[in-house]
């Protein structure tokens, strides 16, 4: 587990529940504020948020399933998030993500080291200054593979501290 | 003391904006001046940030393009008082690419502190719901209707006759849903206005919840969004210390309750209904229509959809009545829309100004062609469901009803400029791979035509008979277009057949 993120148990999963605020004792804002604590969904977390929204497993599965961010399985300490949309296509991110593939890790999987996550967006809104990043929550604009390489480090240094 | 404004906006920040604050306070410190920072939305001239402003007797003097390690540099300069230096634009209102342009919803951008109540009121804000107030709620919708505003969310469907249908329905509870979910690549306005003057979109949706009966409304950001949303709960907690949100609106006896929910990465939580669903913590699935959302939206209750922009240009036009509002644009198309210029562009950024200003104007005069400096190519309009323009067709005015003759759309105002390095049947096929990763799954067309128009390029692509595929592919367009529920399955083949049309020989290399 990483610093950024709490351990799971059940109580602390029922915890977080419980401390959602009354319109937001639904699928999604349950779900998410498990991931936001704990980093991921466990799966023991799955049948506790049904029985606390009071929906079947299958549609609280369902829910999972559906959104990208959504995870299953503990996120590496780091996540870089590269926009592969549109305008970032037209400066060049196709040939910044290959070099990211060498240099950290392909889109879609982990570092061989297991300290960063690689994954695609479609878009973070920073259309006039791409390629763009999000590395964890910090945006950067202009990237290059030696300046994620970089954005990585420090962010990791944040992490451990 | 000097104030020194630097933009706290993510964009500034994504290239070095927080750096640059720190070192010119650190510098102050070392030098013994007294300095006070101001972090400020951005201008929206995207292409100076890190901007640096000093208020000065001659007005607020602008410094681009500012880096940490320049900032001693600017001291020495003596900034502090406007002096010169390479990176000087000189008085930041006389800058013709801002002052050119017709600011209305994003006339406070990057001028004031977006966390700031009181900067905001000076500034004019809160005018437009006092008058709201006054008026009431028959007199507030025609004031909508009479500006022409059309909802900027991409439909264009006219935001005073779907807020009188909402005021006018019968029911316990009703809703206000901002889509805030702007995913469209090339768009970033929601944003910078949800960063940058926040309390502009809290003020319209309050306006709209007094107005149409409804005591409760949600902002359905997204979490690509980071630093906006932090903002947007800066600003609403601001808001309810004020009382301009909760129990008792500026003391007008009526409620308004505004929360922020942030999605967890699903492109077509963008579409109204989708969102609706993903709001009540389900699955974003497309609704079908009728029921539309304005009397069954929200967990069934009349709920007004509006975007960012549509509620964001509210206040305005309650502020300086209609007439001001709608003496701006074309003859059906009235009012500014918050154009973005983005991807390949020497000066991207902002440019709000009348519907009729041609693709051509933002491409060239305000975008100043591609950053690369090699010619433009392509241009797309309006999003990733949005038409491909050739480098020669860039004269057509940008309104709703020439977009639409042009084979295209405005959408949400996004321009993604292209040079001519671009593979225009790598871009189709790009259109269809978003179409399959992001399709809600509820109609075939869309969730498996999307799979195989990816296969059917990669083949054409590939020389793999080619003239037979590109026959399959057209027909998979006009199959989606006409069978899929909601404009991603029925769109998806725009951005495809433009290209196809305007650049046939990148499907013949
Ligand atoms: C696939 C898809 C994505 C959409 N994304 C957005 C979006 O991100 N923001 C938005 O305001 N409208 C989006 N729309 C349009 C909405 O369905 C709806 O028309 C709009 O929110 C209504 O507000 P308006 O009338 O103020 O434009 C999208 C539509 C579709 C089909
Ligand atoms: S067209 Fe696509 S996204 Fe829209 S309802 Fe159908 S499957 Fe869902
Ligand atoms: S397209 Fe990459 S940030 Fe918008
Ligand atoms: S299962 Fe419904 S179309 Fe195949």
């Amino acid at each position: 587990m990483t610093s950024r993120h709490a351990t799971w148990s059940v109580e602390a999963g029922q915890q977080v529940l419980d401390s959602l605020p009354s319109d937001e004792r639904l699928i999604l804002p349950a779900l998410q504020a498990i991931q936001h604590e704990f980093g991921y969904v466990p799966r023991e977390a799955v049948a506790i948020v049904a029985s606390f929204v009071n929906v079947s497993v299958a549609d609280t599965h369902g829910v999972l399933t559906f959104y990208h961010e959504l995870r299953t399985t503990p996120p590496a300490p780091v996540t870089v998030s590269l926009c592969m949309a549109e305008a970032c296509q037209a400066v060049g991110v196709r040939s910044v993500a290959e070099d990211v593939a060498k240099a950290i890790a392909p889109l879609g999987q982990r570092s061989s080291d297991g300290s960063v996550d690689v994954v695609e967006v479609f878009c973070l809104g920073n259309c006039a200054l791409g390629p763009t990043a999000l590395v964890n929550e910090r945006l950067i604009g202009k990237v290059s593979a030696e300046s994620l390489v970089r954005a990585v480090a420090s962010a990791r240094e944040g992490v451990n501290a | 003391m000097t104030r020194v404004y630097v933009p706290r906006d993510s964009a500034a920040r994504s290239i070095g904006a927080d750096e640059v604050a720190v070192a010119i306070l650190t510098e102050a410190a070392l030098r013994g001046v007294d300095v006070e920072l101001v972090r400020n939305g951005s201008r929206g001239m995207l292409w100076a940030e890190p901007l640096v402003e000093v208020v000065t007797d001659a007005g607020r003097i602008g410094y681009a393009g500012i880096t940490s390690d320049k900032v001693a540099e600017l001291f020495d300069a003596g900034f502090l008082t406007g002096g010169e230096h390479a990176s000087s634009l000189g008085v930041v209102d006389d800058i013709a690419w801002l002052k050119d342009q017709q600011r209305v919803t994003f006339a406070r951008m990057g001028i004031t502190d977006p966390v700031n109540l009181d900067d905001y009121q000076a500034h004019g804000g809160l005018r437009g719901l006092r008058r709201a107030l006054e008026l009431g709620s028959e007199a507030t919708v025609e004031e909508v209707l009479a500006s022409g505003l059309r909802g900027r969310g991409g439909a264009g469907f006219p935001a005073g006759i779907k807020w009188r249908t909402v005021m006018q329905a019968q029911a316990d509870q009703k809703y206000i849903a901002c889509n805030a979910d702007e995913g469209d690549s090339g768009t970033f306005a929601d944003r910078m206005l949800m960063e940058g003057d926040p309390f502009t979109l809290i003020e319209g949706m309050t306006i709209a919840g007094v107005t149409t009966g409804a005591t409760i409304g949600y902002v359905y950001s997204r979490s690509e969004y980071p630093d906006a949303n932090n903002t947007m709960r800066e600003a609403l907690a601001v808001a309810y210390e004020h009382g301009l949100l909760g129990a008792d609106v500026l003391g007008s006896g009526k409620a308004f309750d505004l929360r922020l929910r942030v999605g967890a990465g699903a492109y077509i939580c963008g579409e109204e209904t989708a969102m609706l669903d993903s709001l009540e913590g389900l699955r974003g699935m497309v609704r079908a229509k009728p029921p539309i959302p304005a009397l069954e939206g929200l967990f069934g209750k009349p709920t007004l959809v509006n975007n960012v922009m549509t509620l964001g240009t509210v206040p305005a036009i309650l502020a300086d009545g209609a007439a001001a509002y709608q003496a701006f644009g074309t003859e059906r198309s009235r009012g500014t829309q918050v154009f973005q210029i983005a991807g390949n562009v020497d000066r991207g950024g902002i440019v709000e100004t009348g519907f009729g200003v041609t693709l051509a104007e933002l491409v060239e005069t305000y975008g100043g062609g591609t950053w690369s400096g090699l010619p433009v190519r392509a241009v797309q309009v309006g999003g990733p469901l949005g038409a491909y323009f050739p480098a020669d067709k860039l004269d057509v005015s940008l309104d709703y009803e020439s977009m639409i003759a042009a084979g295209g759309m405005v959408g949400h105002g996004g321009i993604v400029i292209f040079d001519e390095t671009v593979d225009m049947s790598l871009q189709a096929r790009f259109a269809m791979e978003f179409c399959s990763k992001e399709s809600c799954g509820k109609c075939t067309p869309c969730r498996i035509g999307s799979i195989r128009g990816v296969e059917t390029i990669d083949k054409i692509r590939e020389g793999v008979d080619r003239a037979n595929n590109l026959v399959l592919l057209n027909d998979l367009c006009e199959l989606m277009t006409d069978g899929s529920l909601c404009a991603m399955g029925g769109l998806t083949p725009m951005p495809v057949q433009s290209a196809l049309r305007h650049f046939p020989e990148d499907f013949q290399r």
